[in-house]
């Protein structure tokens, strides 16, 4: 919780991608912690996730990814919150990728890369930090 | 990143842009209190938009509904505003606002804008905000405003109240034209969709409901407005042009007639003390915080009745008030 009520939570999935189990569970997750959750359903594109992100003015855009695109989706996802003026979203990313990507992606500016068998504690911890530091907006 | 006022965020909303649109409604929302006097400033700017509320029990297919008429009226030129409300569980406060998702087709158009909203424990198939974020998108421009409601219950008719012109939603398949009385939803309905007409059920659930209604209007009689009822298939795009034909319709009577003037008026009276209500149920909040323990004692410790410490309580909120005035 903020102090100014739940934390609002967009969980993306971008392009062809079709690993839906994970960010089901994350969802449900999130929800159980007291947090609200938006799904954007498969296949969207980085446009209409940076969008609807926008729109939804979450605290957090978490884009789950098993599809191996991340160095490609990542960018993109940048260059269009600096367009929207939305460059203070908290941007976070889990699924499965190699170790020398996560490393790049948060050189982009991915505040935390959360890859399979993280715990759930962990997911909801970690999210409730970047927003406590990010403070009020 | 520093903070920016809120009144600098309307001034951009005012432009359109949608970054400070979607700010402005998460301050709403949070109800800090710098933005208030914002709102109030934004509200005497609003009144322009047509809002269009929709409601209907679970599942009825509301959500797919607006994104078929959104599309619609996109295509004869109007932005469209959305304000999706889902429930917040009782159990953690959190939600998954799944209305969204039934919405993906217009993710790509920066003429429609959907934002989606959670209960947090408000009764009435609205959120707290959700009338501020209709006046934040009012400002924005946007022409046609559209609420889509909670699954509602029972008395859970609010939107009435809220909305020119309110559809009701049923479904094929979901119980006889009574159901409609006992949610109170018949009474309620500028115009009626019977939803899924894909389906072979839902001539039956057109034909009920006609008769309910005509029953209906034989007691009240009265009117400007005949209530249509229409039947709509989100999946093949059958009827939806009649559906808009006939919001056009009541838009005129909403905003030109004599009934729509009492209604406006109505809604007024609806805002005004919903929003006392929310103001008083805040600061009792403040007061009972403090408050209450020691008069909480007395009342287990059988010093007083409840109802002689109650009004002791609530006298502390008047203090209150003379305090911070
Ligand atoms: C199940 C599975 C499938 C199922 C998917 C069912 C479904 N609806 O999800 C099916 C059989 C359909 C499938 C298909 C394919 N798969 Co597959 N699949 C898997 C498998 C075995 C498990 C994935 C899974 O569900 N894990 C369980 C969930 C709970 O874990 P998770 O998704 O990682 O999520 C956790 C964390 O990552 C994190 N998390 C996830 N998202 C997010 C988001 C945020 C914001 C946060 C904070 C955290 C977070 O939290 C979750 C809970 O801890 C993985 C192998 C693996 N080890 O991951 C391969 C794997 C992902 N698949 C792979 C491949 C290649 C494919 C196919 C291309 C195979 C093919 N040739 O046809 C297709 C592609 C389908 C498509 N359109 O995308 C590769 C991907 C390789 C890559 N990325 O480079 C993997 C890694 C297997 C491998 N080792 O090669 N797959
Ligand atoms: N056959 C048919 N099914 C539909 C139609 N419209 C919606 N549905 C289905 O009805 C179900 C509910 O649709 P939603 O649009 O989410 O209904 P809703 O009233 O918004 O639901 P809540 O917001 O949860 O109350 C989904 O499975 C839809 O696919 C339609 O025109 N025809
Ligand atoms: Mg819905």
């Amino acid at each position: 919780m903020t102090e100014t009520g739940p934390i609002r939570m967009l969980l993306a999935k971008v392009g062809l991608d079709g690993h839906d189990r994970g960010v089901k569970v994350v969802a449900r997750t999130l929800r159980d912690a007291g947090m609200d959750v938006i799904y954007s359903g498969l296949h969207r594109t980085p446009e209409e996730v940076v969008t609807a992100a926008v729109q939804e003015d979450v605290d957090v855009l978490g884009v789950s990814l098993l599809s191996g695109t991340q160095l490609t989706v990542f960018p993109r996802i940048f260059a269009l919150l600096g367009q929207y003026g939305a460059g203070d979203m908290i941007v976070v990313a889990g699924g499965v990728m190699p170790d020398e990507d996560v490393a790049a992606i948060k050189a982009m500016g991915v505040r935390a890369v959360l890859l399979q068998d993280t715990p759930p504690e962990t997911i909801v911890t970690t999210l409730r930090r970047l927003v406590a530091e990010r403070g009020a907006r | 990143m520093s903070y920016i006022p809120s009144d600098i965020l309307a001034e951009r909303a005012a432009r359109g842009e949608l970054q400070a649109v979607g700010r402005l409604i998460s301050r709403a929302e949070a109800g800090v209190p710098e933005v208030r006097t914002t709102l109030a400033a934004i509200y005497r700017r609003t009144g322009a938009a047509h809002v269009i509320g929709i409601t209907g029990v679970a599942g009825s297919g509301k959500s797919t509904l607006v994104a078929g008429l959104a599309l619609r009226l996109r295509q004869v030129g109007d932005k469209v505003g959305i304000v999706a409300i889902d429930p917040s569980s009782p159990y953690s406060g959190g939600s998954i606002l799944g209305d969204r998702i039934r919405m993906s087709e217009l993710a790509a158009d920066p003429g429609i804008f959907i934002r989606s909203m959670a209960t947090r424990g408000a009764l009435g198939g609205m959120a707290r905000a959700t009338l501020e974020a209709v006046d934040i998108l009012d400002l924005a421009g946007f022409d046609a405003i559209i609420i889509e409601t909670v699954g509602v219950g029972q008395d859970e008719v609010e939107i009435a109240r809220a909305s020119h012109t309110t559809i009701v939603v049923s479904a094929p398949g979901l119980g006889d034209g009574i159901q409609a009385i006992k949610a109170g939803t018949l009474e309620i309905a500028d115009i009626h969709v019977v939803s899924k007409c894909d389906r072979s059920d839902a001539n039956r659930t057109l034909m009920d409901l006609k008769q309910m209604l005509m029953l209906g209007h034989a007691a009240a009689a009265s009117t400007d407005w005949q209530v249509p009822v229409i039947g709509v298939s989100a999946y093949s795009g059958e009827g939806i042009d009649a559906l808009v034909t006939a919001i056009t319709r009541h838009r005129a009577v909403a905003f030109r007639s004599a009934a729509g003037q009492t209604r406006r008026l109505a809604i007024a009276d609806f805002r005004l003390r919903k929003t006392a209500e929310n103001l008083l149920a805040e600061r009792f909040a403040a007061v009972a915080a403090e408050g209450a323990p020691p008069l909480a004692r007395r009342l287990a410790d059988r010093d007083a009745g409840p109802y002689t410490l109650a009004r002791e309580l609530v006298a502390n909120l008047l203090a209150w008030e003379s305090k911070h005035e």
